[in-house]
């Protein structure tokens, strides 16, 4: 079954910069898929369309059956409870703890107390940080931080984990650590991963499904692809 | 329970929220307290005049006196006419000999005087006693019953009650204007306050956003914030109502300047005042930061 499904989609940006044309793609509920391709391909405006931060100019985008293209300001918080964000930059804050960061999420939903605690604690075992769990921020190593960062997307177990770059401030080692660590979500909880990364070894070593994007264009969409040098 | 959680936290935020920015959070305040002063003693000074008037005007009449060689039918058309007025709210008629036997019983001389006059040789007039439903127009009325054929005199408290009622409601007039611009000031100070709330935690608010949480959720610390500089700036006002108003009541004796200005009682006067000015301020500080919200906070 396909989670998300983008029919005719492109995307232009008010100052006239096309960043996708005509994209037309599926992803199947559960898989986990390297988003690829050089700066200026595409890979973080898809991303951006995939949370509704963008909206296409033209095109549909199902996301769990909503048409996200068409989702109104005041209704994105309901998509973004469905899904789980990371970025390259970590965005956690300095002055909460291990902790209070990932809490943060269930907090500003609403969540009771003792549920709050319990699906922290699950998360922040499942990326292998409770022990550090009263440290803040700037006590951590940048691979910890980003472990911090996912335990706080799948907190609230989404069927959907996105990544813009995970791995984008990270040494391979500590790369690689992150990408065992999504697809460890993956594998034990089913929630469907997309990661967008200009990083080789990661794909070549992984073996995911690739989508290749490049010019906003997409080049290919293979199971258990490689990045090839050609793009 | 998941509303007063919510709640909760946006209390809690916006304390903190007000206490991080303390430096501007103290300019609002200071300005909401300057304002609320200002309105709590317009309040009580107009509430006060209202009242004074009120008493005043319960006993102004337009006492009309009628012609002597009036017949009695045109008596009753001026009754009628009088009656037929907009601003007239009651009257009352007492015909010549009514009013000396009253005469007669206030004092012994005009006793004695006018034992001798019968109903002809009475000098008196059939009179009167009108009531006007706006103290304000009262000598417009007044004119207009003396325009009516047979009227010979009309008298009414002309003068110094006129004047008065005028000169306190112009000083009304000018209060209400310095209050409106205060308060527009105070919105301003706020929405540069909240401003810088809402900058200063930028990254918290897109961190927000991202997992999901609720433009009420994201919103609702902002205007509690508000509320509470609002809040904050009515405790030297309310102080200033409950024990000042109280200290100046007992300091005349409850009458200004003579006996005819009767200052209202303090209780339950104070404790719906102050809880006008806490509204007030309260009010104030969610405009200046729902505007505030509305314009920096994109969501």
């Amino acid at each position: 079954m396909d989670l998300i499904r983008l029919k005719n989609v492109s995307k232009r940006y008010k100052n006239g910069v096309t960043a996708i044309y005509d994209l037309n793609l599926s992803i199947k509920k559960g898989s986990f898929a390297f988003v690829i391709g050089g700066s200026g391909s595409g890979k973080s405006t898809f991303i951006k369309m995939l949370y509704r931060e963008e909206k296409p100019t033209t095109g549909s985008i199902i996301v769990g059956g909503v048409n996200v293209a068409k989702l109104r300001n005041k209704k994105v918080y309901k998509l973004r409870r469905k899904l789980g964000i990371v970025f390259q930059d970590y965005r956690l804050l300095p002055k909460l703890n291990v902790y209070e960061n990932v809490a943060f999420a269930m907090e500003v939903i609403g969540a009771k107390k003792d549920e709050t605690r319990r699906k922290v604690l699950k998360a922040l075992e499942l990326v292998g940080l409770k022990n550090k769990i009263h440290n803040y921020p700037d006590q951590l190593s940048g691979g910890e931080q980003q472990r911090v960062a996912i335990a706080r997307a799948i907190v609230n177990e989404p069927k959907l984990l996105l990544c813009d770059e995970p791995t984008g401030n990270l040494d391979p080692d500590r790369s690689i650590e992150i990408v065992k660590v999504l697809e460890e979500i993956n594998k034990t909880c089913g929630t469907t991963v997309i990661m967008a990364t200009h990083d080789k070894e990661i794909v070549n070593k992984m073996k995911k499904q690739v989508i290749v994007l490049k010019d906003g264009r997409l080049v290919k969409q293979q199971e258990r692809g490689t990045y090839d040098e050609a793009f | 329970m998941k509303l007063f959680r919510m709640l909760g936290r946006s209390v809690r935020d916006a304390f903190k929220s007000v206490f991080r920015n303390f430096s501007l959070s103290l300019a609002s305040i200071s300005c909401i307290t300057i304002t609320l002063i200002i309105v709590a003693i317009s309040i009580l000074a107009s509430f006060n005049v209202e009242n004074f008037t009120k008493e005043i005007e319960k006993d102004m009449t337009i006492v009309v006196f009628v012609d002597n060689k009036v017949e009695e039918d045109q008596v009753k058309t001026i009754e009628k006419k009088i009656k037929k007025m907009a601003n007239v709210e009651s009257y009352v008629f007492k015909g010549k000999e009514t009013v000396k036997e009253e005469m007669q019983k206030e004092s012994d001389i005009f006793n004695t005087i006018m034992q001798d006059w019968d109903s002809e040789s009475n000098p008196l007039k059939d009179t009167f006693q009108v009531k006007v439903k706006d103290i304000e127009k009262i000598s417009k009325t007044a004119n207009k019953i003396k325009k009516i054929e047979g009227v010979a005199v009309v008298r009414y408290g002309e003068g110094m009650v006129d004047q008065m009622v005028t000169a306190f409601k112009s000083i009304e007039k000018v209060a209400y204007g310095i209050v409106i611009a205060l308060v527009v000031v105070t919105v301003f100070l706020i929405i540069n306050t909240i401003k810088l709330t809402i900058f200063s935690r930028k990254r918290e608010i897109s961190i927000m956003r991202l997992v999901g949480a609720s433009n009420f959720t994201i919103k609702t610390p902002f205007i509690v914030e508000g509320m509470i500089l609002g809040l904050i700036g009515a405790i030297v006002p309310v102080c200033l109502v409950l024990f000042g108003y109280l200290a100046f009541y007992n300091h005349f004796d409850g009458y200004l300047f003579s006996e005819l200005i009767q200052l209202i009682k303090p209780e339950p006067f104070i404790y719906l005042v102050s809880l006008m000015v806490v509204g007030i301020g309260m009010l104030v500080g969610m405009i200046g930061s729902a505007s505030a919200v509305r314009k920096y906070l994109k969501v």
